[in-house]
């Protein structure tokens, strides 16, 4: 199959017209809005080469019948941020896969490596493209909008076009250098490549959040939208460090759920035990990886809140309460979902061990505590509704489950959920050894005493502080319970480090030997890790209601309602929709590479020579 | 059934459950649409319509109830506010300039630091700093005459006297849904004290009247305006001497525009 190689060889080809499109665009635009500013600039007092945020009117957006622009630019935006949190991610674990495998050479690690990056490379063009299509949309539905950011970021969007270069060149030698750069000297070559690229990917990443948290949480402005020259304030805003540790822990987690559904369809579709191991192996580290980056996910979630909170309480509220809280609603119900597949994978994965059967039992305890962990998270709070919100509903109270509504309820049932998880890898970890060592007994009671601790722990805090403090001091809870919960994590692996120190193995693990149905399980994850992140892309941009800019830059488009959540639901539905076919097609193509057809008589015969 | 088909058709079924579950697991409310600017329309309003319009912005635009809401504890009730600004002002911990109830509650939406109600304020600012935004910026950006609004429903809601003047000139800078049937607003004095009849009962300047109310000829020499403003507005507030309270009609709070009532306190103040 030519074809194949030929679209492989065309699409860095496409990646490169649409970094030009992207750079073109950010230097053509950005110098029309410093002029734009200057006749206003002379009415301040003190001169300033920046225009204040125009003040529009439906007039001022571009309308193509037919044509939904809002719905174009939230598509493309949520596409782009899809594949580019996929791409950022594979290289971070990547990286540390090859390092395993240099530290341990075990080639498996290596091929492995390459497996994955392989996987992303294509998507890397898609991603380009994708983020064309974005400024495409942004510079025809909201010129102005546009305008007035490039106006502020001019100098940021240059570096942004510049680093993409940077990026497609270290990646590709980084891909393409794969097999030439091995053994010794070469090989470090390789991995620092591999850094670089991370380098590069994260910073280029943090570049874009700037952008998004701008919007949100404008600095480097004043109250007109008068820029005031310092780009690094208008980078360094409020909410700019959160969301960058939120979104590069959510990559990770979505990039391994990604790949683990790639291994996934690979482990059904194989025909050999051999191909089957291999892709039972891929499938379980790619798991291993999204669940630890899911496990502090929460904290890193709860840390955005706590400073959209200190940016600005409304904001807050507006967040946590109003139709929003119902948004949480949703939003439990996919974390429960990415819950329990994962301890569904790990608890069918025991089945690879002979030595599971002696931990079996203890399977359903575990599901039953996540289960009702899992409820009372899913509990809404006696919700803060605007007046009219009220009277569409009919009342805020869940009068009978209000007291598991309230956060510290929802702290105790997350901390739990992360502890139980713990306890499965725990589980799952011992499921094929024998420890050797003489304090076993008294280890198995150390991890025991451990855990039911940190859970009392959890829930006393949560208790206390929840229903007998005031308000104020309600979340105060979290900080300690977290605590508690990373302790606890950090403790037991120590303690199950040493124990298992020299442990017989049962019997070499069958790799590959799983239940197709446990697969569904890492399908399941990909699909709500997709949808997860469409969906909390809709409420970043719903939390600055009517404006472009919070308080500075109003939106007076047609299109500046908040929408509905199934309205939102629906645009996320097409959108991951779109991204899985996308997905398949990345996949196909990466697989095709490998196959070859022999067509024969179709070549004259080459000359004897 | 391939493989292939069998995971396309699973997804699409989870994402199917996701829909689902945001259209028929949580109730569809329909978000607030983004605020208008109101109108300006320079008509004339009532007070009661002025306190009327404040509750309206209180409830919507204000986005007051975001916060200052009985269910969610994040910010202080305010049915007692235009009593306890009484003591606010005392308190030690007051850092403003407002030297009435209305200026006091004024000064809580635009400078809300400037006293912070015990355990509300901003996490480790030990109640020096409120999170309660600047209602005249950001994105609430009340105007003057919206601002002013809220804090007569504000006085009202408390029980404590109205005192807020409508600004004339922006004689209502928005209007009040429920406005009754326009009347033409009256030229001056003159034609308001004929036309409300207020010879009926008073004898006003040089004009004859009834004995039933407080001969008001010279009325501008012992009382101020602030007075003959809330004689006009609450009559029963104050009750002269030798008269019955209830005579006197308490509805022309209702019937004046604002414009009128400055033109009408104004008259009356001059007689001297
Ligand atoms: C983001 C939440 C929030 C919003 C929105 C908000 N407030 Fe407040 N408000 C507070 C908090 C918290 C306090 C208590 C701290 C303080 O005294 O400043 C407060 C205090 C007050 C006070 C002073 C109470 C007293 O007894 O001293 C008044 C009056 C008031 N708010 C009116 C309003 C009005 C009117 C609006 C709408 C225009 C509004 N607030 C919007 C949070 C809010
Ligand atoms: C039905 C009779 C009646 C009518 C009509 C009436 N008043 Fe009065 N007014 C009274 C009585 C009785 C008092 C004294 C008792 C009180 O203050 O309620 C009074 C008091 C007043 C006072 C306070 C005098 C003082 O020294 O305390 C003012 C000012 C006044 N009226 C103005 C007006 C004006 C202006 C109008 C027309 C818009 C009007 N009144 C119409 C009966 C009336
Ligand atoms: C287990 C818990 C959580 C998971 C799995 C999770 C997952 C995610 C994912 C995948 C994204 C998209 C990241 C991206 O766009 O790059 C995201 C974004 C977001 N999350 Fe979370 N999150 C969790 C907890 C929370 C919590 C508790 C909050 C706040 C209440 C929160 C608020 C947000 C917001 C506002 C965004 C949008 C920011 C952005 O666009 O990056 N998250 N989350």
């Amino acid at each position: 199959m030519r074809i194949a190689t030929g679209i492989r060889r065309a699409l860095p080809r496409l990646a490169l017209a649409a970094a030009v499109t992207v750079f073109l665009g950010a230097a053509a635009l950005a110098p029309e809005a410093a002029f734009a500013a200057e006749p206003v600039a002379a009415e301040g007092a003190k001169a300033s080469a920046f225009a204040p945020a125009p003040t529009l009117t439906t007039a001022d957006y571009p309308q193509i019948r037919g044509f939904n622009g809002r719905i174009a630019v939230w598509l493309a935006a949520q596409l782009h941020l899809w594949f580019a949190a996929f791409v950022l991610a594979v290289p971070i674990f990547v990286f540390i896969i090859e390092a395993i495998g240099m530290g341990t050479r075990d080639e498996r690690y290596d091929r492995l490596a390459y497996e994955f990056i392989k996987v992303s490379i294509t998507a890397y063009s898609l991603t380009a493209i994708l983020g064309g299509l974005l400024l495409f949309f942004l510079v025809i539905f909201y010129p102005h909008l546009f305008q007035y950011l490039a106006g502020i970021f001019r100098e940021s969007m240059i570096w942004y076009a510049l680093l993409f270069f940077a990026e497609s060149a270290i990646l590709y030698l980084y891909y393409y250098g794969w097999h030439w750069l091995q053994g010794g000297f070469a090989k470090w070559v390789h991995l620092t490549l591999g850094l670089l690229l991370n380098a590069v990917g994260t910073t280029l990443m943090f570049l874009a959040n700037a952008w998004v948290t701008f919007m949100m949480s404008p600095a480097g402005v004043d109250a007109a939208g008068v820029f005031s020259g310092n780009t690094w304030a208008a980078i360094h805003n409020a909410l700019w460090n959160p969301i960058n540790i939120h979104r590069v822990v959510a990559n990770v987690a979505f990039g391994g759920s990604i790949v683990g559904a790639y291994a996934a369809y690979r482990f059904l579709s194989a025909t050999t035990a051999e191909q089957k191991a291999q892709y039972d192996w891929m499938g379980y580290t790619a798991n291993f990886i999204a669940i630890s980056a899911l496990l502090p996910l929460p904290f890193a979630g709860y840390y955005l809140t706590a400073e959209i909170y200190a940016y600005s309480q409304q904001m807050g509220i507006t967040l946590m309460g109003g139709i929003f809280a119902w948004l949480f609603i949703i939003q439990a119900v996919l974390i429960g979902t990415l819950f329990l597949a994962a301890n569904y994978y790990l608890w069918c994965g025991m089945g690879r061990s002979d030595g599971a059967v002696r931990y079996n039992r203890y399977v359903k305890y575990l599901a039953a505590g996540i289960i009702v962990a899992f409820l009372v998270w899913f509990t809404p709070h006696t919700l803060i509704l605007t007046n009219e919100e009220l009277k569409a509903l009919g009342g805020p109270y869940h009068k009978i489950l209000g007291p598991l509504g309230i956060m510290p309820a929802k702290n105790i049932a997350v901390n739990a959920m992360i502890l139980f998880t713990t306890l499965s890898f725990l589980m799952y970890r011992r499921a094929n050894k024998i420890p050797t060592v003489s304090w076993v007994n008294a280890g198995n009671a150390t991890q025991a005493a451990l855990f039911t601790a940190g859970l009392l722990n959890i829930f006393f805090l949560g208790v206390y502080h929840g229903y007998f403090t005031n308000t104020v001091y309600k979340v105060a809870s979290s900080i300690p319970q977290v605590l508690t919960t990373l302790a606890i994590i950090v403790a037991s692996t120590v303690i199950d480090t040493l124990m298992y120190r020299g442990a017989k193995e049962v019997a070499p693990l069958h790799w590959g030997r799983v239940s197709d149905r446990s697969q569904y399980a890492l399908f399941l994850l990909a699909v709500a890790f997709t949808w997860l992140m469409g969906l909390m892309g809709y409420i970043r941009s719903s939390l600055r209601q009517h404006w472009h800019v919070t308080n500075v830059f109003r939106d007076a488009s047609p299109d500046a309602f908040t929408p509905t959540l199934g309205y939102a639901a629906n645009v996320v539905s097409l959108g991951a929709i779109i991204f899985m076919a996308l997905v398949i097609f990345v996949f196909w193509v990466s697989q095709v590479s490998a196959r070859h057809t022999t067509a024969v008589g179709y070549w004259k015969a080459e000359p004897a020579r | 059934m391939s493989h292939f088909l069998k995971v396309v058709a699973f997804s699409l079924l989870v994402i199917a459950f996701f829909t689902g579950f945001s259209f028929f697991g949580v109730p569809q409310i329909e978000p607030a649409p983004p605020p208008k600017e109101e109108a300006v329309e320079r008509g004339a309003m009532t007070i009661e319509q002025f306190v009327a319009l404040g509750k309206k912005i209180f409830d919507g635009k204000g986005a007051c109830t975001l916060c200052h809401n009985p269910v969610g504890g994040r910010a202080p009730a305010l049915e007692r506010a235009g009593i306890a600004a009484v003591e606010r002002m005392k308190d030690a911990r007051y850092r403003g300039a407002a030297k009435s109830v209305e200026e006091y509650l004024y000064e809580s939406l635009v400078k809300p630091s400037a006293y912070v109600v015990a355990g509300f304020g901003k996490a480790g600012t030990n109640d020096t700093e409120s999170p309660m935004p600047d209602a005249s910026a950001g994105s609430i950006r009340l105007s003057e005459a919206e601002l002013r609004a809220v804090v007569a429903y504000l006085q009202d809601l408390s029980g404590v006297e109205v005192t807020v003047r409508i600004p004339t000139d922006a004689g209502a800078t928005a209007k009040a849904q429920d406005k009754p049937a326009q009347r033409a607003p009256a030229k001056n004095a003159e034609e308001l004290i004929a036309q409300f009849a207020c010879t009926a009962c008073h004898k006003i300047g040089a004009q004859a009247g009834g004995p039933i109310g407080p001969d008001l000829s010279r009325i501008g020499a012992s009382r101020d305006a602030a007075y003959l403003r809330r004689a006009i507005l609450e009559p029963n507030a104050d009750v002269p001497k030798g008269f019955a309270p209830g005579v006197m009609p308490a509805t022309y709070g209702e019937q004046l525009y604002a414009r009128e009532l400055e033109v009408l306190v104004a008259y009356l103040a001059a007689l001297k």
